[in-house]
């Protein structure tokens, strides 16, 4: 019952919103923003698994949510329009339906897959020599991209938008935004399952410590495997999210900055948090809007505003704790476990 | 005869990462702690730099030798007060709260975002262009061209080298700075001053940026606020490749990044230089987790 009245809610502020964005009430720009929300929401969620629940320092993100859209990207455009190199669209543009979410999936499966870069040498490694391997992952990434002629290399890769008019041609309707809050409720859903689950517990048991957490029976190897793993695939759902919403990616959107990006939000929110990473990426992104008239001196404030937050309360905003933790009241509406 | 010459440009691009991965390695094997600021305390040396010169030669009028002579100390000096201010503004606060070790890694983290992007707010994103302070000589031996800018720099970073090394094992300074890193908690007991030693490796470490700062900006003379990023995480990776917490280790990892980079730009076409330095150092890593002179350390329960 309880947790019937939330999910309810959940689905018809959704519905609120691709109503809004319907009915032109959101102008564009709003839409827009709230699709980067999305995105955003989904990184810093991901990246939570591994910063904030195992306490690893991952600050490669960038680089998974990168194969992720590129993948898809090439799916999509392969299927749905015409390009270049690729030929014409294999299938038409009404099934673009089916296509995406296929697409979508695949640049997640690639994402994962490339996570392995990562997981594999995680099983000998720790800390800083792990960070650098993360850091190292996301430089061969985008430089691997820029030397692919065929997809574009430095200049980028287009054509992405043509998926979405195929569905529009089909019923009229916000479907990027649609999406995007589509994949942020399948990814906070996704991660709160598994971060409570019994064999999701072996994460935070690994962040306290792994040899006792090996000792009592928990499969380190694995659960860093599946970690790493479902971090860098909801990366490259982010990822493909993001490249069809602009329609247009290229390698450099996601270097070192964007991962920068992420771990303000996560550290921001509060490692370990699940609702922190979510508040701290909402927050972050109309931060980000909101400054825009400082122009240059926006990424000097914002970095002045989390060394002061490291000073003050360095476990981030939420640190640890849940919405429900502090408000108890909230579990009337739904069991947080 | 072509090989020597990339032997040669390896060596002086070696030098580079190595001086800069030595300021990582001083305050990471002092303190554990990832000072990712670091490579923005190299560009900010270099904008020093910059400006000493530019005001000794037009204003002041000295002659371009004195002008190296006066630059390059002052330049160490300033560079090492930033870094310094920003070791008793941002992570002695930290320290002294017992935070954990990754909350100083993300102030340092945004301490580097800041100086890039405060400089390109303050000064704007013009490309400085640095003067001319020495001439340029260029040596032909056997059609390999040598110049004596890059004889400096692999001196230079040689002899830095050598006085880090001579200071961390053979002075008491050095010894206090080994114990740090052995125990944080026994050395205050055995009554040495714990500030003041992570002070000086501070300003030893930063005051090697500047160094690095100048001679990059004496042979790269295009100065941009983002010049210190791509080279300060490949430093910081080359440190960490060479074993991050030993002198010697950073200067192979420096080296050996150098030599792999221009082995694959000899080779290849320039673009793939990244992928192929990159992936060369993951396979290092991979087969040696703690990198070419770290030790594995024993964790108890």
């Amino acid at each position: 019952m309880q947790k019937k009245t939330f999910t309810i809610g959940i689905f018809a502020f959704m519905a609120l919103i691709a109503g809004l964005a319907q009915a032109d009430i959101l102008s564009p720009y709003h839409i827009s923003v709230l699709m980067f929300m999305g995105v955003n929401v989904i990184l810093a969620t991901s990246l939570n698994l591994v910063n904030g629940y195992m306490g690893e320092f991952s600050c490669g993100h960038g680089g998974f949510m990168c194969v992720g859209a590129y993948v898809s990207s090439v799916v999509t455009v392969l299927l749905f329009s015409k390009n270049q190199i690729l030929g014409a669209p294999l299938l038409p543009a009404s099934l673009a339906f089916l296509g995406f979410p296929l697409a979508l999936l695949l640049g997640a499966a690639a994402a994962s897959v490339a996570g392995l870069v990562v997981a594999i040498p995680s099983f000998k490694t720790r800390g800083d020599y792990l960070a650098i391997i993360t850091l190292a992952a996301n430089y061969i990434v985008i430089s691997a991209i820029n030397n692919m002629e065929i997809i574009g290399g430095p200049r980028g890769f287009m054509g992405m938008s043509a998926t979405e008019n195929g569905m529009k041609s089909v019923v009229d309707l916000p479907w990027m935004l649609i999406w995007v809050m589509l994949g942020t409720l399948f990814t906070v859903w996704l991660l709160r399952r598994f971060v409570t689950s019994t064999l999701g517990k072996g994460v935070p048991a690994i962040c306290q410590d792994e040899i006792a957490a090996e000792i009592m029976s928990v499969d380190t190897n694995r659960i860093k495997l599946i970690a790493f793993m479902l971090s860098s695939g909801l990366a490259g759902l982010a990822g493909g999210l993001y490249a069809h919403v602009l329609g247009y990616v290229n390698p450099q959107s996601f270097d070192i900055m964007r991962s920068t990006e992420v771990m303000v939000m996560v550290y921001m929110g509060g490692m370990g948090s699940l609702s922190g990473a979510t508040i701290a990426a909402v927050v972050y992104t109309v931060l980000m809007e909101a400054l825009r008239f400082l122009d240059v001196w926006k990424w000097v404030v914002i970095p002045l505003l989390l060394i002061l937050l490291m000073q003050f309360r360095p476990e981030g905003v939420m640190g640890n704790k849940e919405l429900a933790d502090l408000f108890p009241r909230l579990r009337k509406y739904y069991s947080f476990k | 005869m072509e090989i020597f010459q990339h032997i040669l440009n390896a060596l002086q691009f070696g030098s580079f990462y190595a001086l800069i991965a030595l300021g990582y390695t001083l305050v990471y094997g002092v303190l554990g702690l990832i000072n990712f600021a670091h490579g923005d305390i190299f560009m900010v040396g270099a904008y020093i730099g910059y400006f000493i010169a530019v005001a000794l030669l037009s204003s002041v009028g000295l002659n371009p030798a004195v002008t190296l002579a006066l630059t390059v100390p002052a330049t160490m000096i300033l560079t090492a007060a930033v870094g310094v201010t920003l070791e008793r503004t941002a992570y002695r606060p930290l320290r002294r709260k017992g935070a954990n070790r990754l909350y100083v890694v993300i102030t340092a983290l945004m301490a580097g975002l800041m100086l890039e992007n405060g400089n390109l707010a303050l000064l704007g994103a013009s490309r400085k262009r640095f003067p001319d302070l020495i001439d340029k000589v260029i040596w032909n031996v056997h059609g390999v061209s040598i110049t004596n800018l890059k004889v400096i720099v692999i001196v230079a970073s040689i002899a830095v080298f050598l006085l880090l090394q001579f200071i961390v094992t053979r002075t008491k300074i050095g010894m206090a700075m080994r114990g740090i890193s052995y125990d944080k908690f026994a050395i205050p007991l055995m009554g040495i001053p714990l500030d003041t030693i992570i002070l000086f490796t501070f300003i030893l470490g930063s005051s090697m940026a500047g160094l690095a700062g100048i001679l990059f900006a004496m042979s790269y003379p295009i100065l941009e606020p983002y010049m210190g990023a791509l080279i300060g995480w490949k430093a910081f990776i080359a440190a960490v490749v060479g074993g991050i917490g030993d002198i010697r280790g950073a200067i192979v990892g420096g080296f050996l990044l150098g030599f792999i980079e221009l082995g694959v730009v000899a080779v290849f076409p320039s673009t793939l230089r990244d992928l192929f330095a990159f992936s060369v150092l993951l396979i290092i890593l991979w087969l040696r987790p703690t990198g070419i002179y770290g030790v594995a350390r024993t964790t108890k329960i």
